[in-house]
């Protein structure tokens, strides 16, 4: 394996807040190397968006506290970097697409004046000439064009309120490949959109993956947009990872009860007799988590071991990892 | 956008006929006989009833208030039944230094108002943020009267920097009124040593009318900025590399004075009420000393045009907000 674009090691997170500290990422371990899709599914409030933010230093500390571990992006710890190189990052190496373009778009600005300011912004981080706005504009009239905008100089002009929901995104995605990034982290990108825009988004951003050599991370709760679009996925519960595996062989067959619960939750078109199943009981508090294996109160085969000691990620077969005491290779799905 | 500005005006003129109503009823419920007053003390009936017919006073109140309405469109507020000057003349010599005044306080409340609720939001909850908070609290919580005492002590009688009261001194020649503005009127007649002898007397009254205005506009502003300095589109803008100046200045600031707006119109009428206080204490000659003088007297024409003058700037400076509005949110252009 090349040595990896991102690699985030040991990675824990907790937000301070008055009801006491949340203990949002809990020893997060992942790799990707440079080209490589990876698709982190998770249900809403697992830390997923929180996880992708870090990578830019998004999160606002405080309330956000960094416990432990480390980011390295090129090698270089992103937690440990002055304000100045986080900076040059943003936007030029790693770019993000967000989850609902109707709040990610400043609502009081221009198209125009939201791609300038990025575009401008990325050239004075890096500390040499910083081009004009009519220089900017022209650079973000390219763009809107390339992610198949049409009429992209009287788009320039518009509010984000007389966009469609769909343009918006593809307004996101434009800003997000102003600095020419190489790695994309797109945060729920479709969700906040009606199924058929869904599928032209994604289709946009697998184009844009293979045209411009990408490395994504794609983010969502749905593992079927995962699945259409990354090669290798991550199942994230509770702050932790749970599992990790190339995407095919993941949803054959599951290893962790956890994935294999949210597998078992799809509907089957195919067999429409077999009614989808739903993992009992609810996410956990992030201010008290369950001690040892942070599923254990949900799981079937839970047992003592799992209560007390956490389960570390660990390669059952090649390329797949689970963090779970009783996976084995042999497991089948229900 | 046209849509929108004609129909901010329209509303305007409705709400300006709504105020014309309000200020002839408070005038005709209030406890007072304008006639008998006129007529003073000394009056017999038959003399009083004579006034009473002079003024229209006898008229049923429909009949009254024809005749007011149908003045007031002539410019015509009637006059001052203690002096006999019209209330028009007494108006256009008064409400100029009142204007000043407010505008002045205005301006030092935006003035620091604004930057000093963006630090404080920069710096929530750090030792800043505590700082601008006393000082806030302190400009709600004083009486303006008071600290209108405080500052004449401080700097006019213990330091001599600053003059008591007044709006020039005594031994100036008052010029020849262009605006009835002080500092635009000597500004424009080229003669500095009238401008820097009327700001000196404006310095204190307006920095005590200004203090509640601006501890209001910094509180707004910073809870504001607070607000869109956390929103999903400042998130995005940092992310995509926009300078961080910019993301306060403009990204969160244009979301920010949305609301920080809306609290300027209603402190500018507050002010051009309040203004009675701080004119009293600092012997200011505008309309609320004149108001007050002539509600003591009884003397109804006065307050009802002072009320009217009053409300009516509210209204412009309210309807100036909402077209604001409109210039800085797309949204409710294109509604």
């Amino acid at each position: 394996m090349t040595a990896p674009l991102l690699e985030i090691r040991d990675y824990r997170l907790a937000f301070d807040t008055f009801d006491g500290t949340l203990h949002v990422l809990d020893g997060i371990d992942m790799a990707v190397a440079p080209g490589e899709t990876l698709g982190i599914v998770g249900e809403t409030g697992c830390g997923k968006s929180v996880l992708a933010r870090s990578i830019l230093r998004l999160n606002p500390m405080p309330p956000a506290r960094v416990v432990s571990g480390e980011i390295r992006f090129r090698g270089a710890d992103v937690l440990a970097l002055p304000p100045a190189d986080i900076r040059r990052l943003r936007g030029a190496a790693v770019a993000m697409v967000f989850q609902d373009p109707a709040t990610y778009l400043n609502p009081l600005l221009t198209v125009a004046t939201q791609m300038e300011d990025a575009i401008r912004g990325q050239d004075a981080a890096k500390g040499g000439p910083v081009r004009r706005r009519a220089a900017a504009r022209d650079v973000a009239a390219e763009l809107l064009a390339a992610v198949g905008l049409p009429e992209p100089r009287r788009l320039l002009a518009s509010y984000p309120h007389q966009l469609s929901g769909g343009m918006r995104q593809r307004v996101l995605i434009a800003m997000a490949l102003v600095g020419d990034p190489s790695l994309l982290v797109a945060d729920e990108p479709t969700t906040a959109l009606d199924v058929t825009v869904q599928a032209q988004v994604l289709a946009l951003i697998a184009s844009l993956v293979r045209e411009r050599g990408l490395t994504l991370i794609l983010i969502s709760h749905d593992l079927g947009v995962v699945s259409a679009s990354c090669a290798r996925v991550a199942v994230m519960y509770a702050g932790t990872v749970v599992e990790e595996a190339p995407t095919g062989p993941l949803l054959e067959r599951p290893l962790h009860p956890y994935s294999q619960g949210l597998i078992a939750a799809v509907p089957d078109l195919d067999r429409p007799e077999v009614r989808p199943k739903g993992i009992p009981g609810s996410i956990p508090s992030l201010l008290d988590p369950p001690s040892g294996c942070r599923f254990h109160p949900r799981c079937e085969r839970a047992t003592e071991r799992c209560m007390v000691e956490k389960p570390l990620l660990r390669e059952l077969l090649p390329g797949r990892r689970v963090a779970c005491h009783h996976a084995t290779a042999g497991d089948s799905p229900q | 956008m046209l849509t929108y500005i004609l129909r901010r005006i329209g509303l305007a003129g409705l709400m300006l006929f709504g105020l014309v109503c309000l200020t002839f009823v408070i005038a005709n419920i209030a406890p007072s006989d304008p006639a008998a007053l006129a007529a003073g003390p000394d009056a017999g009936r038959s003399q009083i009833e004579n006034l009473r017919r002079e003024y229209g006073l006898d008229r049923p109140l429909h009949e009254q208030f024809v005749r007011y309405v149908t003045d007031l469109v002539q410019l015509e507020f009637g006059r001052s039944v203690a002096t006999g000057r019209a209330v028009g003349t007494d108006l256009a010599r008064y409400f100029p230094a009142t204007l000043e005044l407010c505008l002045v306080a205005m301006a030092i409340g935006l003035l620091f108002g604004v930057p000093l609720g963006i630090v404080s939001a920069l710096h929530k909850d750090g030792p800043i943020d505590h700082v601008t908070r006393i000082f806030a609290v302190s400009g709600v919580a004083l009486p303006p009267f008071w600290f209108g005492l405080l500052l004449q002590l401080a700097f006019a009688a213990w330091l001599g920097w600053l003059p008591t009261s007044g709006r020039l001194s005594v031994f100036t020649e008052p010029m020849e009124p262009i605006t009835g503005l002080l500092l635009v009127d000597s500004l424009l007649a080229g003669n500095g040593s009238l401008f820097l002898e009327a700001a000196s007397y404006i310095a204190l009254p307006a920095l005590v009318l200004s203090f509640p205005c601006l501890a209001q506009i910094l509180r707004v502003n910073r809870s504001e900025m607070v607000e869109a300095l956390r929103a999903d589109y400042i998130v995005a803008a940092r992310a995509h590399g926009v300078r961080q100046r910019r993301i306060v200045v403009v990204h969160a600031l244009k979301n920010a004075m949305l609301p920080t707006l809306a609290i300027i119109g209603l402190r500018w009428g507050w002010m051009m009420s309040s203004t009675v206080l701080v004119e009293t204490v600092f012997d200011w000659p505008g309309t609320g000393l004149y108001a007050v003088s002539s509600a003591i007297a009884g003397d109804f024409k006065p307050v009802m045009g002072v009320t009217l003058i009053v409300g009516l700037n509210f209204m412009i400076a309210n309807l100036i907000v909402d077209l604001l509005y409109g210039v800085l949110d797309p949204r409710l252009r294109s509604a």
